[in-house]
């Protein structure tokens, strides 16, 4: 109660002095009743403000008193020179801001661990071995028997859970009409309990509704898609849904908390792995596995232990290879199982954008660092305009701790600020950037939670960033010599042999910072321009799936049906979309020969296809409405270089070659022009692509459920047209239905989002970079060009000519600014190797890559330096040497 | 807390033992009531009473109201807390043994 009122004083301090000062009087006033003399009563008090002092401090805190003495007048101070001050807090409050931004999303994707029970026993199952490419590789897929077998092997050491990639799938609370997106798992029955979750409703899966291949057509919801779909209506417990054909029943909610194992993504649906049709299938790796690892159990033995179990799965497996070249299988059983840990999820957004927001994170703290020197340089220049009343505090006995605190305090007002500020820019552009990450239709769902983690970084930022640019001045103006000071002297040079290492300082990062941004913009730049070999103008993809699986006559119906709408120009259907993130390889046999270990990527066509996708023709002909797979085939220039030695293809023959042996056999009858086939960086892919019409051993039709119906329109919206040609292809058949419009030029630029954004920040952060390096520069340079007044003065009077006197101001700082760059080169050289991966047909070395940041410095330099040099050179010697 | 042997002690010592025979009194009054009590040996000086007054007051072993008098002026008046009253009991103990020593050394000597 006592420490409690005692603090309370420190807010009232005025009354307190009031009420003391009132108690004195009305005791003189007594003692004067009493008939004392008025005069000699008030003597007796002595000194009356010590006494007040004296009482002040027993009734309150008196640091907690002096610190808020100073924080107002460190507040007056700062009124007192809004424009600086303002220049400050923005600078600073961009870099703080920026920071905490970006700390929001490291921390959301890559630090924050799943909100499960004792997450740090998790780890992710993953092999690693070298691939068909020759690469080392690693895959955390798995195949449900070969997770069955580790799972009884590991069972003393390790609970083994199976946890499907999650999928956005299409599901149905009503009619075929109503068909939705949702986010779906399949997770083993034991995840819920391994993991310690509670239900929010109803119930969650048990070992017991993991049994059956087929036979547990449960499905338990996500809290938030509960919420955001339902409304949190607790009567959906047993409604039913359907979704692949199966319909599904809702048995429970899961807790609050829990979205799902795969940071950016919220999993809506979660079902047991036995509903997937792959749970009995050898050859299909369609689960990730997690681990609990037992407290006190080792990891490498475990592991070995599972690499075992894993490769005697895969040995039994590969007797059947009798088509694969020897080196891939004995890669293939090579590979080492990995544990890795797990604790924070697993994703592809995780493994995607570790890298680019490590980078993302230094540019930032470099920006800070930048806005740091600024305001240091700023507050020595103040607390040179201040040293007199420094002097005068020490004169009159102020310690030296307390002048560190008067400064610091200062320093502190203009951090928080900034940090409210930048708080509220980081809570802008955290989701900006997070909806930047993904296209629309597929947004990222990252939650970002401003919760302690985020309050205690921001705190810890603005306390650090306060010392960084506070405490240098600070001890500076405390260790102030009253005599030297008052008397208008000391050395001013040492005040600006600070400011100038600051100012190589921050040339030094920003160089770095701009070099970086060179060069995430130029790999952006020659990415996005890659020729893709087609045409996506006006293209648009529509995902199209069957109730039951549909005749190849039926889907050209729906063809053709789309080809009389107005607006459309062609139509095809193909397998996939290029680019659209769905690949499908095989080894090829050429004349029977044993294939060599190169794949070839496959796309089933309809007629019209390369027509529609203005894909040239170099040889032979089109597929024909008679052409079937296996039959016909049109391969693309690298295939025929690969497998062909470059001859002309057309009438020469391939068989497609199965790992378990037969296969399909093909004659060739087109050659067509290279195009991009999966990703935008990797060289251009031997392709070959089979006529949609696919007949099977007994050479009838083969019935399809899903295609991609590629319109090529002649608006220049094709996207306006999505929802009408939806409606269309109902039209067209029944049975049919669009599950997702997407526009080719969407699909091309889904490659390059993560470039882009890195370009987009970097460059962002660059010009904020030169900005800041800039304003703090001019103020360097204004702040010596004013102190140095009378020297300039006097050597233009003795006829010094402007340029010499332009050359004595700038020359020191120039040099700094020289140095500067020259070490932010050598920094950047050296950070070029963590960012190497995230770079394309771009080298450090490229003196294009050099000169653009060099000139962008010194062009900003010379901006920077022009006004305080033009008010040194008008000088005027009279005017200065008569006001001394 | 003061030492056991300063003079602040015995001020402390003296202002408790006032207030607890009188209380509700203002500054003035526990200073002319010390002098009174003591005949007139023991002057105390405002300059050490009030900051004494107030440092107890945030000790929480008096507590001190203001009140406002017929003439219309304001005065504060202090009484004893229940802790000033185990405080005294302490002070009050502590001197005798203090002057018991004195005492007892001015009669070996």
């Amino acid at each position: 109660m006592s420490l409690w009122s005692r603090i309370a004083n420190v807010f009232r301090g005025d009354r307190l002095s009031r009420e003391i000062d009132e108690e004195l009087q009305s005791h003189i006033e007594e003692a004067t009743e009493q008939g004392r003399d008025p005069a000699e009563a008030r003597r007796a008090f002595g000194a009356a403000l010590q006494l007040r002092e004296e009482s002040r401090d027993a009734k309150l805190i008196p640091w907690l008193d002096s610190l808020r003495a100073d924080a107002i007048f460190g507040w007056r101070q700062l009124k007192k020179n809004k424009v600086a001050s303002a220049a400050a807090i923005l600078s600073l409050a961009l870099g703080i801001g920026a920071c905490t931004g970006a700390f929001r999303l490291i921390d959301a994707l890559l630090l924050r661990p799943l909100p499960v029970a004792a997450p740090e026993q998790l780890y992710a199952l993953a092999r690693q071995g070298v691939g068909p490419e020759g690469k080392l590789e690693t895959f955390d897929g798995w195949a449900y028997p070969a997770f069955q077998l580790m799972r009884a092997a590991a069972k003393d050491q390790a609970e083994l859970v199976a946890i499907s990639y999650s999928d956005r799938t299409d599901v149905t609370y009503g009619s075929d009409q109503e068909f939705e997106k949702a986010y779906r798992q399949y997770v083993s029955g034991r995840m819920f309990s391994s993991f310690g979750l509670r239900p929010a409703l109803g119930r969650l899966f048990t070992e017991s509704d993991d049994v059956k291949p087929g036979g547990h057509p449960y499905a338990v919801l996500s809290y938030d898609y509960w919420a955001h779909r339902f409304g949190k209506d607790s009567k959906v417990i047993g409604r039913t849904f359907r979704m692949d054909k199966s319909l599904y029943q809702i048995v429970g909610v899961g807790p609050e908390s829990f979205t799902g194992t795969e940071p950016g993504t919220t999993t809506d649906i979660f079902i047991p792995t036995m509903m997937h049709p792959g749970a009995v299938r050898r050859d299909s790796t369609w689960i990730r596995t997690l681990a609990r690892v037992k407290p006190g159990v080792a990891l490498e033995p475990l592991a070995v232990k599972l690499g075992a179990v894993s490769r005697a799965f895969e040995e039994d497996r590969a007797k059947s290879f009798t088509n694969m070249p020897e080196k891939e299988i004995e890669n293939y059983l090579n590979q080492k199982v990995l544990l890795e840990p797990a604790a924070r999820g697993v994703s592809d957004l995780q493994s995607d954008y570790r890298r680019p927001l490590a980078a993302l994170a230094v540019l930032v703290a470099l920006v800070l660092l930048i806005a740091c020197a600024n305001v240091a340089n700023l507050m020595t220049a103040q607390a040179a305009a201040r040293a007199r009343e420094m002097a005068l505090r020490v004169s009159i006995g102020a310690g030296r701790a307390r002048l560190v605190q008067l400064v610091l305090l200062e320093s502190a007002w203009l951090a928080l600020l900034a940090a409210a500020l930048g708080a509220a820019f980081a809570g802008w552009s955290a989701p900006l950037i997070v909806s930047m990450i993904n296209p629309p239709d597929n947004p990222v769902h990252l939650l970002l939670p401003a919760d302690w983690r985020v309050l205690g970084f921001g705190l810890v930022l603005t306390v650090a960033v306060t010392l960084l640019f506070g405490l240098a001045p600070a001890l500076r103006a405390s260790a102030i010599k009253p005599v030297s000071a008052l008397k208008g002297g000391e050395d001013p040079h040492a005040r600006r042999r600070l400011m100038h290492a600051l100012v190589g300082l921050q040339t030094a990062f920003c160089f770095m910072v701009l070099f970086v941004a060179g060069l995430f913009v130029a790999t952006f730049e020659r990415l996005s321009h890659q020729p893709t070999g087609f045409s996506a103008d006006r293209v648009l993809t529509l995902e199209t799936v069957t109730e039951s699986p549909q005749s190849p006559d039926n889907w050209e119906q729906v063809a053709e049906h789309l080809r009389g709408v107005s607006g459309v120009e062609k139509v095809a259907i193909a397998s996939s979309a290029l680019l659209g993130g769905w690949s499908w390889n095989n080894f090829i046999s050429v004349n029977r020969a044993p294939p060599k270990g190169v794949l070839a990527y496959l796309l089933s066509a309809s007629p019209g296809w390369i027509d529609a996708m203005r894909i040239p023709l170099i040889a032979g002909r089109d597929f024909r409405a008679g052409d079937t797979c296996p039959g016909s085939a049109l391969v693309n220039q690298t295939f025929a270089k690969e497998f062909f030695n470059g001859e002309n293809p057309v009438g020469k023959q391939f068989d497609m070659v199965f790992d378990e042996g037969g296969g399909l056999h093909f004659e060739v009858v087109g050659l067509v022009r290279d195009v991009r086939y999966r990703s935008m960086r990797e060289p251009i892919l031997p392709q070959a692509y089979f006529p949609f019409n696919a007949v099977d051993d007994k050479s009838a039709l083969r019935a399809r459920d899903y295609g991609m119906l590629i319109v090529r329109t002649s608006v220049a919206n094709p996207l306006a047209m999505g929802s009408m040609l939806r409606r269309e292809v109902v039209r067209a058949r029944p049975g049919f239905r669009v599950t997702n419009v997407r526009t080719q030029t969407e699909i091309n630029e889904s490659h390059t989002l993560r470039e882009c954004l890195l370009a987009r920040l970097a460059l962002f952060f660059g010009l904020v970079a030169l900005l800041l390096a800039g304003v703090g520069l001019y103020g360097v340079l204004d702040y010596s060009v004013l102190q140095r007044r009378r020297e300039i003065g006097i050597r233009m009077a003795l006829g010094a000519q402007a340029g010499d006197v332009a050359r004595r101001v700038t020359v020191e700082v120039f040099s700094m600014v020289l140095a500067g760059a020259l070490a932010g080169l050598a920094l950047g050289m050296a950070a070029v190797r963590y960012i190497e991966s995230l770079l394309y047909q771009v080298k450090a070395t490229d003196p294009a890559m050099l000169a653009l940041p060099a000139l962008a410095i010194f062009a900003a330099a010379l901006l920077a330096a022009l006004p305080p040099v033009i008010h040194a050179v008008q000088t005027d010697p009279l005017t200065v040497l008569r006001s001394e | 807390m003061p030492k056991p042997d300063s003079l602040q002690g015995s001020l402390d010592l003296l202002v408790l033992k006032i207030l607890s025979r009188q209380p509700r009194l203002h500054g003035y009054a526990i200073m002319t009531s010390i002098q009174a009590r003591s005949g007139e040996v023991l002057r105390v000086e405002e300059g050490s009473l009030y900051p004494a007054l107030h440092r107890m007051e945030e000790a929480g072993w008096i507590r001190a109201e203001w009140v406002t008098k017929e003439n219309g002026r304001r005065s504060r008046l202090y009484e004893l807390t229940a802790q000033g009253q185990k405080q005294l009991a302490a002070e009050e103990s502590r001197w005798a043994a203090v002057t018991a020593a004195i005492n007892r050394v001015l009669r070996t000597v």
